[in-house]
């Protein structure tokens, strides 16, 4: 059903094939110099950071609810039912609120365009769609970068961890984190060293559920209100009409 | 015609090329040379107060509005139609603000047909749309006054009520939403800040800024146009602002307490002392002035107050919007100078702006600008150097 990927960085070699196909399919330069920026933009969708010999790849987690689709106002983001988060640049009327609102702060912008776009990892839906791995999976030379159905790749994952239980840190990063990403992340070392949030800072609750219990009282709020404040004027007014009708009624009684 | 140079014009036209320049290299060279916007902090200044603080310092619109027309409070007409001005005109320039923080701003009238009702910013940005259309109508009738057009004004007294209410429903759904906007972020925004009541504290402000605004532009355009204060008025809305700020303060309170940061914020921190010159700022110095009666009764007094809490306020959206992100992002932003200079070209646009428009529009109670126009008096200060002002030509 829903598709993932499973990064397992004890088996990366820091190749950065990774990188160099996803420029490839994303139709973005990529030589030395970009290379060698450790760090994403809206050039360098994935990148591959290393940390005292250890290797961890950064890139759009995915999320199952995503904030970003939740966020912006005029849809341009959404989670399509095969795993990839997409994102439409007609849509997009520039407020960033995507980038303000994701907690692992991967939509990225285009600072220096005239008509700017929002460029994240998005998957590669087309290959997605057409039955077939991203290209970053398809180039990583270890299988270190694993495409797959998110419950394959989750079990699989937890056999790792169980057969190898020295390698890695016990725990699947993505699989709760904001209520589940389609990025699962296996490691020996902290993912936090490499700039991804703790878990506990993110939680396992879906951040769209945040503003969700606000934006649903709204249609409960709209008219409720509008009656309190009509109530009022009228109430208001009406009080003033009746002393003004007395106030006449009283002249009228003492000029009789 | 002659237009003489006075100091206030002068730094207006100063302002003016400035921003003339910077929206040239915003829509020329983009974003990223205008701005010291990053991947990190892709809000910054224009959205922390263009946006945040614009639309709170409009607040006073839907206060006056409230207290006159909603509560029947006859006292406060004189300021009603100030008040509502201030709010148009705050709503319009916001939205200059917009164009020039969106990216796509060409873009902008796909909130009309790509509604997304889960996101906060539709929300916010339909209400604005809907609520700058009623401050239209609510500004209508001094047009209509003006031109003397009997009819129309019968049209608009005739759908007031449905003005009113709609108004204050509409500033209360998008001034709280401000605050919402930042909900989604509990791992970004300083704890400080971030609270599931940011909503409720924004409107809260809100209405105090409504007032206190409303005593500062009162007492601005006095002094600007020469008219004598209504002491009275101004009184009302002191006392009225004292229990607006009491009430945020408490509730300030009561959020810190609930939540076990009572210790945490009285510990220096970068934060802690952005946190405290917004509360000191906003409560304990304007309610400290406002607890004296002679303060209370007194003009300059009261301006006073007012401003330093206007202050206060405008620190707390910037501490929300800005501040409150630089430990997550682990660096700091500094806004460039061309961003500031956009910012200062759409306030002095504004102020320019009002000061025409009372000049040509029955904005002040009648005998007011006969006592003027008969006197012929120039503005003893000029708010804002009005250049295409040609009173007394």
């Amino acid at each position: 059903m829903s598709k993932a990927l499973l990064y397992d960085s004890t088996l990366c070699i820091g190749c950065k094939q990774c990188e160099q196909g996803c420029a490839t399919q994303n139709n973005l330069p990529y030589n030395d110099s970009i290379a060698a920026e450790e760090y994403q933009s809206a050039h360098k969708l994935t990148a591959v950071l290393t940390r005292n010999d250890k290797f961890m790849r950064r890139l759009c987690m995915h999320c199952e609810k995503p904030a970003c689709a939740s966020v912006c106002p005029v849809g341009a983001f959404h989670k399509t039912k095969e795993g990839p988060v997409v994102y439409d640049v007609w849509k997009c009327i520039g407020c960033r609120y995507c980038m303000a609102a994701c907690p692992f702060s991967q939509p990225k912008y285009e600072w220096g365009s005239l008509n700017p776009r929002v460029r994240k990892c998005i998957m590669c839906p087309d290959r997605v769609n057409a039955g077939q791995q991203t290209a970053c999976a398809e180039a990583c030379p270890t299988g270190a970068t694993k495409f797959g159905e998110r419950d394959d790749l989750v079990r699989e994952a937890q056999d790792r961890l169980k057969q190898n239980p020295s390698n890695y840190l016990p725990r699947i990063y993505g699989l709760h984190e904001v209520g589940g990403t389609s990025i699962l992340i296996l490691a020996a070392v902290n993912v936090e060293e490499f700039g991804y949030p703790t878990p506990e800072k993110i939680g396992d609750i879906p951040l769209p559920e945040y503003t969700g219990r606000v934006m649903d009282r709204i249609p409960d709020f709209i008219p409720v209100w509008s009656l309190v404040l009509g109530g009022i004027y009228w109430i208001s007014h009406r009080r003033a009409e009746v002393a003004a009708a007395e106030a006449e009624e009283k002249k009228n009684g003492s000029a009789r | 015609m002659k237009i003489k140079l006075t100091f206030w014009r002068i730094v207006f036209l100063v302002i003016m090329v400035m921003g003339l320049y910077s929206t040239y290299v915003r829509y020329l060279r983009g974003l990223g040379a205008v701005s010291n916007m990053t991947d990190q902090f892709p809000w910054g200044f224009w959205i922390g107060f263009d946006c945040l603080c614009g639309v709170m310092l409009a607040a006073g619109g839907f206060c006056m509005v409230g207290a006159v027309y909603l509560f029947n409070v006859e006292s406060l007409h004189s300021v009603v139609r100030p008040a509502v001005l201030t709010a148009f005109l705050g709503y319009l320039l916001f939205i200059v603000g917009l164009l020039f923080d969106l990216g796509r701003p060409w873009f902008i009238w796909h909130q009309l047909i790509y509604m997304n009702p889960h996101s906060v910013m539709f929300e916010v940005g339909f209400c604005v749309m809907t609520y700058t259309t009623v401050l239209f109508f609510e500004f209508l009738p001094n047009v209509f006054e003006r031109l003397s057009w009997k009819a129309p004004i019968k049209w608009i007294h005739k759908i007031y009520p449905i003005l009113i209410v709609l108004g204050i429903l509409l500033s209360t759904l998008h001034q709280s939403s401000l605050g919402s906007l930042y909900l989604i972020m509990p791992s970004k925004l300083h704890a400080f800040w971030y609270t599931p009541a940011l909503p409720f504290f924004f409107f809260g402000s809100a209405v105090a800024v409504g007032l206190a605004m409303t005593i500062f532009e009162s007492t601005q355009s006095a002094k600007a146009l020469g008219r004598h204060l209504e002491l009275s008025v101004l009184v009302r809305l002191g006392g009225a602002l004292l229990v607006a700020l009491w009430v945020n303060a408490l509730l300030r309170f009561e959020d810190f307490f609930h939540r076990g940061l009572l210790k945490q914020i009285i510990r220096p921190s970068y934060e802690a002392y952005f946190l405290w010159l917004e509360l000191a700022l906003t409560f304990l110095i304007p309610i400290v002035l406002l607890s004296f009666k002679k303060v209370r009764l007194s003009p300059n007094g009261l301006y006073l107050a007012s401003v330093i809490s206007l202050f206060g306020f405008i620190t707390n959206r910037l501490n929300v919007s800005l501040i409150g992100f630089e430990t997550y992002v682990g660096h700091h932003y500094v806004p460039k100078w061309t961003e500031f200079s956009v910012t200062l070209m759409i306030i002095a646009m504004g102020f320019a702006l009002f000061r025409v428009a009372v000049q040509y529009l029955p904005i002040f109670p009648k005998d007011d600008l006969q006592v003027r126009s008969a006197s012929n008096a120039r503005p003893a200060v000029s708010l804002a150097s009005p250049v295409m002002e040609h009173a007394g030509d």
